[in-house]
């Protein structure tokens, strides 16, 4: 409660609030919003010599260039865009978490492995792994989210390593181990509740990376596969096209640009909120 | 000189574990290069008989073994497509990627500088929020939507720049500025909160106390203080550039070794997709190198911590 009461004195927060709430809305509620099936290319979709329909009349944004009604595709493709950033990004942070708090709190060799592992990960071209991972994999929505999830959990292990290193050193968590508290009770009661706001605050970030990436994918072709809309691979599908038709892949653009920018205002007011150390540097 | 020595032997055990990794991972992939090769009307025998002679029905142990000692020769393998030379392909892309990267850093650190150092400047009032806000976008921004509204601005509608290419100042232009815009966001941030820290320092106060002029209190006693962050943001986006502006590079037909990496993936030849994981993973741990031997030039204190 005191979290949204304080997003909601930033004009930023709020506006990022509102775009993610819509988006997700608009998400669920595709099925009975979308005006045309998304899949079906209508004959009267295409203009007699069988160009896009531009924006405006019976088509609210236009039709693609196999003549389906582009606002009912972008709907559905939000769909798909948060189911992957939801996925992926909630496998990242599982993975980060649990790398982070075990290399954190144990000392030693396998603290050391772990983090030399993370380092490892750091120095590979991320992008690039992800082009390779999708294209050599037959891509679908799950191995995209796969492959999104293996390259974003490392920043994630890194920040909770050094947060969980730090808390370990802290009093109470002396006072409990001399108790004669477990390793496990000592994690998962009195560690892992601290990291709570910083997993959120990555959670957040985090899907505007996700819906980047998934966009940038499905834009090199090798993200979900059509029919089924992402707003990235109707990017794809319509990109030869784009001097004719621009709004194929400025609309969904831009959808994507607001919504990963909303996503990062909410999880930086989220930062502010929830991380004290950071309040009067912003 | 020790500190130097640990921090080769660390970056050789990284480029050897990213080596072993990228290696594994092609290796398991369902992707077949024979079969590529070979074509899809080919015979099992045939099929068969390539996988032979690339060596592939090796185990991966003795796979990654030969990898390594021809690696150690200098020797990056032959292209199963091209018949060539890895290194010769990846070395004929080096002056476009290196034009591209020097033209990207140029544009996101001109911007990210002065943006930054405005909005630390006004700190709390109108400018900081729309640089701020500003930057938000620009990182926000997928680069594909970037270089195509540059593409339909700048090349299609006011015909400006070339649509694609490499060749003079011209082509460079908008693949550069698309790079700097989506790069320039992080920038002006980290200058901004590395100005704030600085501008409360206690040698600001006395430098203006003096009665230095503000404009010289800023160029010359806060700006190279609060440069060291960025430094270090030159040499991981040098690592990033080497490999992965694939989606730039395909938007603008640049020759790069992005390019040269995309056909190899869409043709699942491994030997270049190596070279070109290794070559990018070697300039981001040389970036890092870089950035850590520069800072204590630059900034003095760091010597003696």
């Amino acid at each position: 409660m005191r979290v949204l009461k304080e997003m909601l004195r930033q004009p930023s927060a709020v506006f990022g609030l509102l775009v993610v709430v819509t988006v997700i809305v608009l998400a669920i509620a595709a099925p009975w919003i979308a005006p045309f099936d998304p899949d079906n290319q209508m004959f009267d979709g295409l203009t007699l010599e069988g160009a896009p329909m531009p924006p405006g009349g019976q088509f609210l944004l236009g039709t693609d260039t196999l003549g389906r009604d582009l606002f009912s595709r972008l709907l559905y493709g939000a769909r798909t865009s948060l189911v992957i950033g939801l996925v992926a990004n909630g496998i990242a942070v599982a993975i980060g978490l649990l790398v982070g708090i075990v290399a954190g709190y144990l000392r030693g060799f396998a603290s050391s492995v772990l983090m030399r592992f993370t380092d490892l990960m750091m120095a590979f071209p991320a992008l690039l792994l992800a082009i390779v991972l999708a294209a050599l994999l037959r891509p679908s929505l799950w191995i995209v989210a796969m492959v999104i999830a293996l390259v974003n959990w490392v920043q994630v292990a890194r920040i909770i390593y050094t947060e969980t290193r730090a808390l370990s050193e802290r009093d109470f968590i002396m006072a409990e181990r001399s108790l004669g508290a477990g390793h496990f009770r000592v994690l998962f009661l009195h560690i892992l509740p601290h990291l709570v706001p910083t997993a959120i605050v990555w959670g957040t970030l985090g899907i505007a990376t996700t819906v980047l990436l998934e966009a940038t994918l499905s834009f090199l072709g090798i993200g979900v596969q059509p029919p089924q809309p992402s707003w990235g691979n109707i990017i794809f599908e319509s990109q030869s096209y784009f001097q004719a038709a621009p709004w194929l892949v400025f609309v969904p653009g831009f959808v994507i640009l607001l919504t990963a920018l909303s996503f990062n205002l909410v999880g930086d007011a989220l930062r502010d909120i929830l991380d004290p150390t950071q309040r009067g540097r912003n | 000189m020790l500190l130097v020595a640990r921090r080769l032997v660390q970056a050789l055990l990284i480029l050897l574990g990213v080596a072993a990794i990228t290696f594994v991972l092609l290796y398991a992939l369902p992707a077949d290069p024979a079969r590529m090769i070979a074509g899809r009307s080919a015979t099992a025998q045939t099929v068969a008989n390539i996988r032979h002679e690339l060596g592939l029905d090796q185990p991966l142990l003795m796979q990654f073994w030969h990898y390594l000692s021809n690696l150690l020769s200098g020797n990056l393998g032959r292209s199963y497509a091209q018949k060539t030379d890895v290194w010769t392909l990846i070395a004929a892309r080096l002056p476009a990627t290196l034009t591209l990267m020097a033209a990207g850093i140029f544009v996101e650190v001109l911007l990210g500088l002065t943006l930054g150092t405005i909005a630390a400047i006004r700190r709390g009032g109108f400018v900081d929020r729309l640089v701020m806000m500003a930057s938000f976008v620009g990182t926000s921004a997928p680069q594909f939507l970037v270089a195509l509204l540059l593409l339909y601005l700048l090349a299609v509608t006011l015909g400006w720049f070339p649509m694609s290419g490499f060749g003079g100042f011209s082509h460079v232009v908008l693949p550069g500025v698309t790079l700097g815009l989506c790069g320039a966001g992080w920038y002006a941030r980290m200058v901004r909160s590395a100005m704030i820290d600085v501008l409360n320092q206690d040698y600001v106060r006395t430098a203006r106390a003096k009665g230095l002029s503000s404009r010289r209190v800023i160029l010359r006693h806060a700006l190279p203080n609060a440069i060291l962050p960025i430094i270090a943001m030159i040499g991981i986006d040098i690592g990033q550039f080497m490999g992965g502006v694939v989606v730039v590079e395909a938007v603008y037909g640049w020759p790069g070794i992005g390019q040269l990496a995309w056909q190899a993936i869409q043709q699942v030849d491994i030997p270049i997709i190596m070279g070109v994981t290794l070559t990018s993973a070697l300039a981001i741990v040389i970036g890092n190198l870089l950035a850590d031997l520069i800072a204590p030039i630059v900034d003095p204190r760091i010597r003696t911590r």
